[in-house]
């Protein structure tokens, strides 16, 4: 039975249906109503067995849900942000000793400058941090990608991340279906952890490593997220056919069989992207959307199988890294090496910039008139950005380019005009 | 798709009202999708909120910039807020106020949208009569889907009583139909006055709404996209 529902409660109610039994989060902007929702679940008695942890940062977040894990716990907690850098040395610990932590990112960009809004930057920062990560494209698939996300954190032994846009999808209320218990517990059996911290029958997790065996162990973690490569896809598969609808796999391919450009995407604006193509496709052009859904593992053979027809891929970027450019276009050229494909790398949608059809649609105008550089920021107003480094290459104490920047824009008076 | 959107500040309901749309719709087998504008929240700022509705699974995800419909949840955003920036010429507008569009100072709007897709309705003084307090998003949609004929009141009616408890849903939910009530009469005077049978209140796309299972878009493709099979 469908419900209308608000995105985040949408995951915190399918996470619930997943029976973890140590949930743990510092509660605090960028906190989510995830967590927010299970507090409540397990105070009410709804969650049951689980202890629901308040901590004193996200560091200790991530640190609680390691002890959990480590004891043999189905854990989980939620975060975005900063809060994902404060707990970026236990998010390595928690790959690193193959804990099958379960975490929802509600993406949002990162400060400074101060923003709370969506963009890619904070899962792109920790994208090399050892955990799976999953990009879902509505509500719908957040939710179902938590109940395949356990499973495959639990075959694998190893975390994985589950990244929905912030804001854009976490605030979003939409129609979708949460699994019934019956229906969870059929798809996802209880944890049987691969290693437990047991009184009883003591080990070591996590010893110490010396160069004798540093680059295994290391090897055996990047081994195991390609392994995660079939089993995702047999997840999905499998996922389908006990729920009756499609969600996660490695990649979402949209009117792409025939089609001469190829927009590639991670997320929420994969839906914004199908509405485009259908309107481009009814005014004759031949395009298609693809979705990227795991980025960690990246993969490399699947998506060089999906763009090996066409002429033109465009990757759609909410991230970028400073002084390069796009970051998973890096990947995208790796799995088109010797192909000769033109590709693109547009950025959009920093910090909340809505993504609009008719700023995509100019981009593809100028994609198809062979005006589109190698990389672009979509929307960007060129004339704040020239009038900035004029004033920053002046004498004297041009001041800090945030706040000049808002007070050229007229938004805020940021200090003495 | 049926394209709504609210404006009001923080604290008035204005996300809550996009929700109750949302929930109205989906109580009547249509496919809805509300979102805030996303911002720091804090009371009296400034507050979009956007609802969309459909016959089929909604994949839009951009802020409505040509909205079918726009509701003021308070008129003092008239002067600071571009409320109507890209209604269509065919939308309607409902604005919570005691006073009418000419007392307001928007007479010109009539100039560029047919009038009776204009009013104005006292949510807020409704509310106060039925809630005790002046918060008028519940009203404002009772008065939306009067103006609009979007929804029946009945399914907001159920929304409201779905959404809130029960001390807070009944007083809501009256607050709802008086306003539709008063909306219903003020357009019934308005086609009056103009001398002409009302006009047909349903935007024409309202009826394909309703038309369900004429996606024509691929089949089986849904938005996340079929799965690419090496």
């Amino acid at each position: 039975m469908p419900s209308q529902l608000e995105g985040s409660q949408a995951v915190a109610r399918t996470v619930a249906r997943c029976r973890p039994e140590v949930v743990c989060a510092y509660p605090i902007t960028p906190q989510t109503h995830i967590v927010e929702g299970l507090s409540r679940m397990v105070a009410t008695g709804e969650l049951a067995p689980c202890e629901f942890v308040n901590v004193e940062s996200e560091f200790a977040a991530m640190s609680v849900a390691i002890g959990a894990s480590a004891a043999g716990a189905r854990a989980y907690t939620a975060t975005a942000s900063q809060g994902l850098l404060y707990m970026a040395e236990a998010l390595f610990n928690a790959s690193g000793l193959g804990l099958p932590i379960v975490m929802t990112l509600a993406n949002r960009a990162i400060g400074a400058p101060i923003n709370i809004w969506n963009d890619h930057s904070d899962s792109m920062a920790l994208r090399d941090c050892g955990w799976i990560q999953l990009y879902a494209a509505d509500n719908q698939e957040a939710a179902d990608m938590h109940v395949q996300a356990f499973r495959l954190a639990e075959a694998l032994s190893l975390p994985v991340m589950v990244c929905m846009d912030g804001f854009v999808l976490t605030h979003a209320f939409e129609p979708l279906e949460v699994p019934a218990q019956e229906q969870a517990d059929e798809f996802l059996p209880p944890f049987a952890p691969r290693q437990a911290l047991d009184p009883q029958d003591p080990v070591t997790i996590g010893a110490m490593v010396g160069p004798e065996a540093f680059t295994e162990v290391r090897y055996l973690a990047h081994a195991k997220q390609l392994e995660a490569l079939d089993a995702i896809p047999a997840l999905a598969r499998e996922f389908e056919h006990s729920f009756g609808r499609a969600s996660g796999g490695l990649l979402g391919a949209y009117r792409c069989e025939d089609a001469r450009t190829v927009i590639v995407a991670l997320g929420s604006v994969f839906g914004t992207l199908a509405e485009l193509v259908d309107e481009l496709r009814a005014d004759g052009r031949a395009i298609g959307a693809l979705a990227v859904k795991s980025f960690r593992p990246f993969p490399l053979a699947e998506l060089r199988a999906a763009l090996l027809r066409a002429h033109q891929v465009i990757v759609l970027e909410r991230a970028f890294a400073v002084g390069v450019g796009g970051i998973v276009s890096a990947d995208v050229h790796a799995a088109l090496a010797g192909l000769n494909v033109p590709t693109h790398t547009v950025v959009a949608g920093l910090g909340g910039r809505a993504i609009t059809r008719r700023s995509l649609r100019a981009m593809l105008g100028d994609a198809h008139a062979g005006r589109l550089p190698e990389l672009s920021f979509l929307d960007l107003r060129a004339d704040v950005v020239k009038r900035e480094l004029a004033r920053a290459r002046g004498d004297g104490r041009p001041g800090p380019h945030a706040e000049n920047i808002l007070r050229d824009l007229g938004i805020v008076a940021a200090g003495p005009v | 798709m049926f394209e709504v959107r609210i404006h009001g500040r923080g604290g008035q309901g204005v996300v809550t009202a996009a929700e109750l749309l949302s929930l109205a719709a989906f109580i009547e087998g249509l496919q809805a999708q509300a979102f805030p504008s996303f911002g720091s929240e804090r009371m009296g700022a400034p507050v979009t909120a956007f609802c969309r509705v459909d016959g089929v699974p909604i994949r839009l995800r951009e802020p409505i910039a040509e909205p079918n419909a726009v509701v003021v949840q308070d008129p003092t955003l008239l002067h600071h807020v571009d409320v109507f920036g890209g209604l269509r010429p065919e939308g309607f507008v409902l604005i919570n106020s005691t006073r009418s569009l000419e007392e307001l100072g928007l007479g010109e709007l009539r100039e560029r949208h047919p009038i009776e897709r204009l009013l104005t309705v006292p949510a807020s003084e409704i509310a106060r009569t039925r809630l005790g307090r002046p918060i008028p998003n519940a009203a404002l949609l009772g008065g939306l889907l009067a103006l609009t004929g979007l929804l029946e009141l009945d399914s907001l009616m159920r929304a409201i009583g779905e959404r809130f408890p029960a001390s807070a849903a009944e007083p809501n939910a009256l607050a709802a139909r008086d306003a539709c009530q008063h909306v219903a009469g003020s357009l019934q005077r308005a086609t009056h006055t103009a001398g002409r049978p009302p006009a047909e209140p349903a935007h024409e796309d309202l009826e394909q709404l309703r038309a369900t299972g004429t996606d024509e878009r691929e089949s089986g493709a849904r938005a996340r996209g079929e799965s690419a099979r090496a």
